[in-house]
């Protein structure tokens, strides 16, 4: 095959792949367009989803999405970048390679076993544990009030932590690690501690870089579906507890999807499609961007993790 | 901390403020050992925190599905609820045909693919590998809604090879993404030799470069195995899953995900039993493909040494 054939070659299945990518947008865009044309900008901010009257509005999915993400988020980051600080300068040897190789094979566990575990086992401890100890701090009211169903915001956002983690540890344990040694040594040579060290030297080092593993952290949990499919609670309304029942852009569409038979309740999920689609795609190019600098050469092993 | 002492040391302003640091750093040393220690445990109390639930979730699913496990279990079709006995054969047998014809139409994009990227450095390459890592965090139930619209819409019923383009979508830039890097790092001068012998690119490509990245290559399909095999989400409008044997492509058709998904939602013990079955299994399948990988990848790196 001459040069030019198989260069030219290779270049239209690279190119291909560009036309699937664009196929994808273009396709999901299209069935969304005539809800999105009947209800405008609308769409995005209206409040109630009702097929029966044939009324469609994304509100409650955005913000449900947004909460669970939000919860996932503000405890993964400490507990994942606490544990990455510990696996990279807090152990040594053998059990460090042992945890890390752990860590990262249970990113590889698939979410709708970690969506069976938070329903039969987690829920229930949810239920009589965790809700009724936050519920006595407020008095019942507020952000913590409500009944204490187990299912809801809040067990969708903990089963979120424990599945984000693996992906948050592996790739910010790459970035700290990946912080010059002559740094730290020579942080170590003027009389700081460990942690000193690890405060003022490695994290400000790798904060580019531990940034873009907890955005990527972040678009597996705006992404996520059957696991909070099964944890939610599956309700349409704006929840205004942690405790309530709610809905992500994903688990709606995993829920109503096989029943929609109303072309324009189809076209309306197919919108909330376009939605998730347009915020994952941003968040990854962010972190795409933020992770940018060992994006080439990554080992094989963290391209399964990412 | 000990402090540098020389004769000239009282007359030298730069080598007394020295030791004023050191002595100031001496008598805080103490305090800030202590809370470098309080903080390093709260990271340790952090790792346990990502690990327990992790280690929970695995060693509940293994508790539960060993008791659902029998023979007849991975032998026998579904029954109907309430009746006992039944098993996941069809499950077992529907997620092979839906994996094995997505990973047949994801290998040859995948690897021709990341060997375009090996051997590119332009604009246009770099721009490709972006595409390909924003498309791997595309949700995957996105992509379940693309191949609904795609083939589903347009055939009209669910079917196994529409299951198998969601997955095999999700699986090309892992693959592409994975053998790019098996394929830099076959070394420069193999090539070249092949090319100063006056070999075609293609040829070398074909009898030098895909060769000697053969087990990178396989790391990178059995990663993307992994991922595929646990994906529910883009199976759930196209596989749909069904209680019945069926090895047609254009059917509907059972896979484990589902069957987890499935029963994991109902009341039924029975059926919740079965779901804990079938996790149990998938993890195992899962966690061997991953480790497979690993180990085709470990030993790619002792042979290069």
């Amino acid at each position: 095959m001459p040069d030019g054939l198989y260069r030219g070659g290779l270049g239209a299945i690279a190119a291909l792949f560009c036309v699937l990518i664009t196929a994808l947008v273009v396709t999901v865009a299209f069935q969304a367009a005539s809800a999105l044309n009947h209800f405008g900008l609308g769409f995005l901010v209206g409040t109630t989803w009702d097929p029966v009257h044939a009324h469609y509005g994304a509100l409650p999915f955005i913000i449900g999405t947004l909460e669970t993400t939000g919860i996932a988020m503000v405890l993964a980051v400490p507990i994942g970048l606490g544990t990455s600080m510990f696996l990279v300068h807090g152990i040594h040897g053998r059990i460090r390679a042992v945890l890390s190789t752990a860590v990262e094979l249970l990113a590889a566990v698939p979410s709708v076993v970690y969506g069976l575990w938070a329903l039969l086992v987690l829920a229930p401890w949810v239920r009589t544990i965790i809700e009724p100890a936050l519920a006595s701090i407020t008095g019942g009211t507020g952000l913590f009030g409500g009944p204490q169903l187990g299912i809801g915001l809040l067990l969708a956002g903990l089963v979120l932590v424990v599945m984000v983690l693996p992906t948050m540890v592996a790739i910010s344990r790459d970035v700290i690690a990946a912080v010059p040694d002559e740094q730290v040594e020579g942080a170590f040579a003027l009389g700081a501690t460990r942690w000193q060290v690890l405060w003022r030297v490695v994290l400000p080092s790798a904060r580019t870089g531990l940034l873009g593993a907890v955005t990527l952290s972040m678009g597996r949990a705006l992404g996520e579906t059957i696991a909070v499919t099964m944890v939610i609670g599956n309700s349409t309304a704006i929840a205004h507890s942690l405790f309530s029942p709610s809905a992500t852009l994903s688990s709606q569409i995993a829920n109503q999807f096989t029943e929609a038979t109303e072309p324009f309740h189809l076209s309306s999920l197919m919108a909330l499609a376009l939605i998730l689609l347009v915020i994952a795609v941003i968040v990854n190019i962010a972190a795409r961007l933020l992770v940018g600098s060992f994006g080439r050469d990554r080992s094989a092993a963290s391209v399964a993790v990412l | 901390m000990t402090t540098t002492s020389s004769p000239q040391a009282e007359s030298d302003p730069v080598l007394a403020r020295r030791r004023n640091i050191q002595s100031i750093a001496a008598r805080s040393f103490g305090r800030r050992q202590l809370y470098s220690r309080v903080a390093l445990a709260v990271c340790g109390v952090f790792l346990l925190m990502t690990l327990i639930p992790l280690v929970s979730v695995i060693t509940y699913t293994a508790q539960r599905g060993l008791q659902a496990w029998s023979v007849s279990f991975f032998t026998k079709l579904p029954t109907p609820t309430g009746i006992p006995g039944g098993g996941i054969w069809n499950a077992i047998v529907g997620s092979l045909i839906i994996d094995a014809m997505a990973v047949a139409g994801a290998i040859p994009f995948g690897i021709l693919g990341g060997l375009f990227l090996a051997e590119s450095d332009g604009r246009i390459a770099g721009g490709i590998r972006f595409a390909a890592d924003v498309m791997s965090g595309v949700p995957s139930i996105v992509l379940g809604i693309f191949a609904y619209i795609a083939l589903v819409k347009t055939l009209g019923h669910f079917s196994a090879i529409a299951a198998s383009f969601a997955i095999g979508v999700l699986m090309v830039p892992i693959i592409m993404r994975a053998s790019e890097t098996a394929l830099r790092s076959v070394p420069r001068s193999l090539s070249e030799a092949g090319l100063a012998l006056g070999a075609r690119r293609a040829a070398v490509s074909r009898r030098v470069v895909l060769p000697a990245a053969l087990p990178g290559l396989i790391t990178s399909v059995l990663l993307a195995l992994s991922r595929g095999v646990g994906e529910t989400a883009p199976l759930l409008f196209t596989a749909i899953g069904s209680e019945y044997f069926s090895t047609s492509p254009v059917k509907p058709i059972a896979a484990l995900p589902l069957v987890v998904y499935q029963d994991g939602i109902q009341a039924y013990s029975d059926l919740q039993t079965r779901a804990w079955g079938t996790a149990f299994f998938l993890v195992l399948l899962v966690l061997t493909l991953s480790i497979g990988s690993r180990l085709v990848a470990a030993r790619l790196r002792r042979a290069r040494r």
